[in-house]
């Protein structure tokens, strides 16, 4: 009888430690880390949304390399230092093979050392003002080169040589802003005003009593968040619209266009590399599947096309690499190109990607129609040559 | 600077000031009168902009552009009665004890915030103001908007409203007479619990009109209560605490020096400058411009 029992355990456990192994080698985890939570939720929940997304197709499709991916999901709760630590117990606990996540400029800078301490990989997906580069970060959002630089050219060339820069008070806007200053001036054309207001802020009256003095021929807008909806609310009460006084912006994608209300928006310009309306074929899938899980009317904006397309680059340099391991991921994921939503794109040696750049304008239901796209793909430049004369990417 | 520019900045310190005032308004019943530290307070506003939203929803399609006016008895009412719940449940249990009223206070206001984003999503709601209020006031090459009038109408309607019913009706004098000294004013008769409950649902529901105003020139959104809750704290403060003239004086106050420092030095600096100035202002005058008498304030 008692012999009976051990067989049945030993055999039990011999069963089991099997299934342990199998699960073990038949599973690989990666991370997500977005704020879920706090002021950031409005953006990064619908990012997290498209890397799962991504994520459930691979999986469907039989996986990476014939093993599942396993999402650990962690919330950097609008909170940079939890970010860092987030960010140190997916790498040293979940040991997770990437990690898919980030949105400010701050919460990068507080996750930068832990990849770099832990020899992690982290795919970040929005654009952001260069002047950084780290062997453990694919910057797949825009360079400044990619969407700044593209959105001034397009301006001049509308014959808007009188430019007045609005952002919020944070090293995004005010990099940006610095290195289109040294490219107004290169182009002599006229920097008519500067202002920044605190994230957050909802008061106008006086940014648009300057802009009023200052008489410009277009605005080109780095606020973030909420504060674009009193900014154009005000601005309209004002008496300015687009056909006035027209407004190029960075951080308004789909999303915000319909929170910030279309009426508002109607005529006003946003530099991307993606929006929802791109025709190409990667794109109509991605809409639909995204719209098929998150509801029929969810928009979908760069940085959510990004994370999608992230994912897929992860999985093909990982392919390539025929490893899991962060550091063989990295080395060959350059050069990879692929037929994303975003069209065409290819990974440069920095680790940031070559695409394209549309200028679109709003119109009816939060969407942006093209009326300008870079000629070809732009290769990303993390270094200004203007402002930053001399740094480049290792 | 030229003429223009500084008439424009007068007019912004003006309009920035009915905005602040709007803000504190309901702040001088709760804080300045109760001496309850409620940092909900800016959630009323919220709960007021929401309820601006669904009445421009439900009353827009039949009433047209005057939905706005369906919506300030609505986030006079919503408001009001979020008050009275908080207070009845909460607030009550909590008078004399300003550090326990905080702690509770706050952590309500994170509840009314998650449940904002519950119910409508992180991203906020559009509300445009009706086509009537989107004209401007042309005063030679001085724009004034008429959603900014408006909003310094009603800053100046809810300010007189306030006025009379705490100086002129029975209520007030029932409130000033608690205010002044409780247990005398209970001893003659006062329900003091009960007028307890109403001042600070009528806190709330004023915080709630406010609501309407902002959003028509702000967002609506979980975190637009919490945008707003320090500057109004500032406006009661330095307009002496417990006084709604005070409050009224040191908003316009506040309103031009921010004006005025917006327009000589830049926007991100102007806040600075403006709290630097308050604290060297409490330095000299610590109870405020306009400072009440009464025996609590002597105690505390």
């Amino acid at each position: 009888m008692s012999k009976l029992r051990s067989v049945c355990t030993t055999t039990l456990s011999l069963v089991l430690a099997a299934a342990s192994s199998a699960s073990a080698q038949g599973a690989v985890k990666v991370g997500i880390l977005h704020s879920l939570t706090g002021t950031m939720a409005i953006s990064e929940i619908t990012v997290a949304n498209a890397a799962q997304l991504a994520i459930d197709e691979i999986n469907a499709a039989g996986g990476v390399m014939g093993r599942k991916i396993v999402v650990v999901k962690e919330d950097g709760a609008s909170d940079w230092p939890t970010f860092a630590t987030k960010a140190e117990k997916l790498l040293t606990q979940d040991k997770v093979a990437t990690v898919f996540g980030g949105w400010t400029s701050a919460s990068r800078k507080s996750m930068l050392p832990v990849f770099e301490k832990n020899g992690g990989l982290l795919f970040y997906p929005v654009q952001f003002e260069g002047n950084e580069c780290s062997p453990n970060i694919i910057y797949t959002g825009a360079q400044p080169n990619q969407q700044a630089l593209p959105a001034l050219e397009w301006a001049l060339s509308k014959g808007y040589k009188k430019i007045f820069l609005l952002g919020s008070d944070y090293v995004y806007p005010r990099t940006a802003n610095l290195i289109l200053k040294k490219h107004i001036t290169a182009k002599k054309a006229t920097l008519s005003g500067e202002e920044y207001v605190a994230l957050g802020g909802t008061e106008f009256s006086s940014v648009i009593n300057k802009i009023k003095a200052a008489k410009p021929d277009v605005i080109i807008n780095t606020l973030n968040g909420d504060s674009n909806v009193s900014f154009f609310k005000q601005y309209q009460a004002a008496g300015y619209k687009a056909s006035t006084l027209p407004v190029i912006s960075f951080s308004i994608a789909e999303q915000e266009a319909q929170a910030i209300g279309t009426g508002l928006l109607n005529g006003q310009y946003a530099t991307w590399n993606y929006f929802q309306s791109l025709p190409n074929p990667a794109n109509r899938k991605f809409v639909a599947a995204y719209q098929k899980k998150y509801g029929k009317d969810a928009a979908i904006t760069d940085p959510m096309a990004h994370a999608y397309m992230d994912v897929y680059l992860w999985k093909a340099a990982v392919e390539k690499a025929k490893s899991f391991d962060p550091m063989a991921v990295r080395k060959a994921i350059v050069g990879i190109s692929m037929d994303s939503p975003l069209g065409k794109i290819t990974v440069a040696p920095n680790g940031s990607l070559t695409q394209a750049v549309y200028t679109g304008v709003s119109g009816a239901g939060g969407q942006f129609k093209v009326v300008a796209q870079s000629k070809g793909v732009v290769k990303p430049e993390p270094y200004d040559t203007l402002a930053f004369p001399g740094k480049t990417c290792p | 600077m030229d003429f223009t520019f500084i008439s424009g900045q007068l007019f912004t310190g003006l309009s920035v000031g009915s905005i602040l005032l709007l803000a504190a308004l309901g702040l001088a019943l709760s804080f300045g009168l109760m001496r309850v530290i409620n940092m909900a307070h800016g959630e009323f506003l919220m709960v007021g902009g929401y309820l601006t939203y669904l009445a421009a929803q439900w009353a827009g399609p039949t009433l047209g552009d005057a939905w706005l006016w369906a919506a300030f008895p609505l986030a006079f009412l919503g408001a009001a009665l979020l008050g009275a719940v908080m207070e009845f449940t909460v607030i009550r249990r909590l008078y004399g004890r300003p550090l326990d009223t905080l702690l509770a206070t706050f952590g309500i206001s994170l509840i009314l915030q998650q449940a904002a984003r519950q119910l409508f999503g992180s991203t906020g709601v559009p509300v445009t103001a009706p086509a009537w209020l989107g004209g401007a006031l042309q005063l030679g090459d001085v724009t004034l908007p008429f959603v900014r009038l408006f909003v310094i109408a009603l800053a100046l309607i809810v300010l007189g409203g306030m006025w009379w019913l705490l100086n002129r009706s029975r209520f007030g004098m029932h409130v000033r007479a608690v205010n002044q000294n409780r247990e005398m004013a209970a001893a003659l008769g006062v329900n003091t619990r009960s007028l307890d409950l109403l001042v600070f649902a009528l806190g709330a529901g004023v915080a709630g009109v406010a609501g309407v105003g902002l959003a028509l020139i702000a967002p609506v959104n979980p975190t637009v209560g919490a945008a707003y809750i320090v500057n109004a704290f500032l406006v009661v403060v330095v307009g002496g605490v417990g006084s709604v003239l005070g409050g009224a004086v040191a908003a316009v106050l506040l309103g031009f020096v921010t004006a005025l420092a917006e327009g000589f030095t830049s926007v991100s600096l102007a806040q600075a400058i403006l709290l630097v100035l308050i604290v060297a202002f409490l330095q000299w005058k610590p109870r405020g411009l306009i400072p009440t008498k009464s025996r609590a304030l002597e105690e505390a």
